[in-house]
C-alpha cells in the first residue's frame, strides 16, 4: 500500500516562505495568485498491513514524527492499494 | 562540576563548548555519544549547537529520537540540569521538555551576528550570577530561531516567569528591530516550569573569552557552576 501525507503550517501560523513565493509570482505578473502556503509531501510504502491498521498507523506517525502538531497540520490519502 | 556535552551527527559546536568548559572555566567535561545509554554520572547535560542530522525533517527533530535522549529525559524529569544551545534548544522543543516550536527567521535569512540579550529572570540555575535587566552581548547563528507558541501556552510561559532571556538593544530596550528573528515575546532563552531545563538560541560558548569579542557568555556556565556549589 502506498500513502501520501501532506504536512503544512497551520492556518494560524505565518508562512514567510509561502509569502515570498507569492511575491515572486506577483513579480512575474501572475496577479490572480491570492495566497501561497508551502508544505512537505511524504510518500510512504506500507507492507503487510490492512487498510484498517493503516488508518491508525498513518495518523500516529504523522502526529509523532512527520509533523510538529504545535505549528503544523497534516492530511493523507491512499495512493495505491495492495 | 562535571558537564556532559552530547554529540549528534552534525553537531558542530561540541568542541567549542567542551573547550569553554574545560580550558576556559577549568571544569570537568566529557563528550556523550548520542547512541549510548549512559550519562556517565554528569551533573549537567549540554546539547550543543550545530545541525544534527542535517536539520532533516525539522531542526532537532531526528536528534530527539536518539537513544541517549531517553536517559536525558529521565535525568531532566528528576531535576538534572539540562542546557540546550541553538540546535540543542530546538531538540528540547521537539522532545517537549520545553513548550513551543521554532519557525524560520522572519526575514528568511540565516543570522550570524552578535545580539544583545536582556536577562528577564535571574533566579534560574543558568542566570544566578546575572542581575535582572542586565544586558549580555552573545552571538547567534541560526536559520530557525523564530520562537512560536499558541496563545494559551505563551500566557502560561509568562505567568510562570519562564522567559529567561529576551532579544534587546544594547540599552536593554525591546523593539521589533532588536528582535532579529521575529520570536514571539522576543524570547531568546526559555526555561521549563520546574526550572532545571533551559534552551537558548545564542551561543554562550562563543562568547567565553575576550579574544572572541565578548566573555558575556561565561555568566551562563558560571551560574550553573555556582548553583551546583
Amino acid at each position: 500500500m502506498k500513502v501520501r501525507i501532506l504536512v503544512s503550517l497551520k492556518d494560524s501560523v505565518l508562512d514567510p516562505q509561502g509569502q515570498t513565493v507569492k511575491n515572486a509570482l506577483h513579480t512575474l505578473g501572475y496577479d490572480s495568485i491570492k495566497d501561497v502556503r508551502q508544505g512537505k509531501v511524504f510518500e510512504i510504502e506500507l507492507e503487510g498491513i490492512s487498510e484498517e491498521d493503516a488508518e491508525r498507523v498513518v495518523p500516529e506517525i504523522s502526529d509523532k514524527v512527520l509533523a510538529n502538531p504545535i505549528i503544523e497540520k497534516f492530511s493523507w490519502q491512499i495512493l495505491e492499494k495492495d | 562540576m562535571k558537564f556532559g556535552v552530547v554529540i549528534f551527527p552534525g553537531s558542530n559546536c561540541d568542541y567549542d563548548t567542551l573547550y569553554a568548559l574545560k580550558d576556559v572555566l577549568q571544569q570537568k567535561a566529557i563528550f556523550l555519544w548520542h547512541k549510548e545509554h549512559n550519562l556517565k554520572n554528569v551533573d549537567c547535560v549540554i546539547l550543543p549547537g550545530g545541525f544534527s542530522y542535517g536539520d532533516y525533517l525539522r531542526s532537532g527533530s531526528i536528534a530527539a529520537f536518539s537513544p541517549l535522549m531517553q536517559e536525558i529525559k529521565e535525568f531532566a524529569l528528576k531535576g538534572g540540569l539540562v542546557l540546550g544551545i541553538c540546535n540543542g534548544f530546538q531538540v528540547l522543543l521537539e522532545l517537549e521538555l520545553l513548550p513551543g516550536a521554532m519557525l524560520r527567521n522572519k526575514n528568511l535569512k540565516f543570522l550570524c551576528q552578535f545580539v544583545h540579550l536582556r536577562v528577564e529572570n535571574e533566579t534560574t540555575p543558568f542566570t544566578s550570577r546575572a542581575k535582572k535587566g542586565q544586558v549580555l552581548r552573545i552571538p547567534i547563528a541560526h536559520y530557525d530561531g523564530n520562537f512560536f507558541s499558541p496563545p494559551d501556552t505563551i500566557q502560561e510561559i509568562k505567568t510562570n516567569n519562564q522567559i529567561v532571556l529576551r532579544y534587546s538593544d544594547d540599552q536593554g530596550q525591546l523593539s521589533e528591530d532588536a528582535n532579529v528573528n521575529g520570536s514571539l515575546e522576543s524570547i531568546a532563552g526559555l526555561i521549563n516550569k520546574a526550572g532545571n531545563v533551559m534552551g537558548m538560541m545564542p551561543h554562550p560558548e562563543r562568547a567565553s573569552e575576550t579574544l572572541l569579542g565578548s566573555e558575556d557568555g561565561r555568566i551562563i556556565f558560571e551560574s550553573m557552576i555556582k548553583w551546583k556549589g
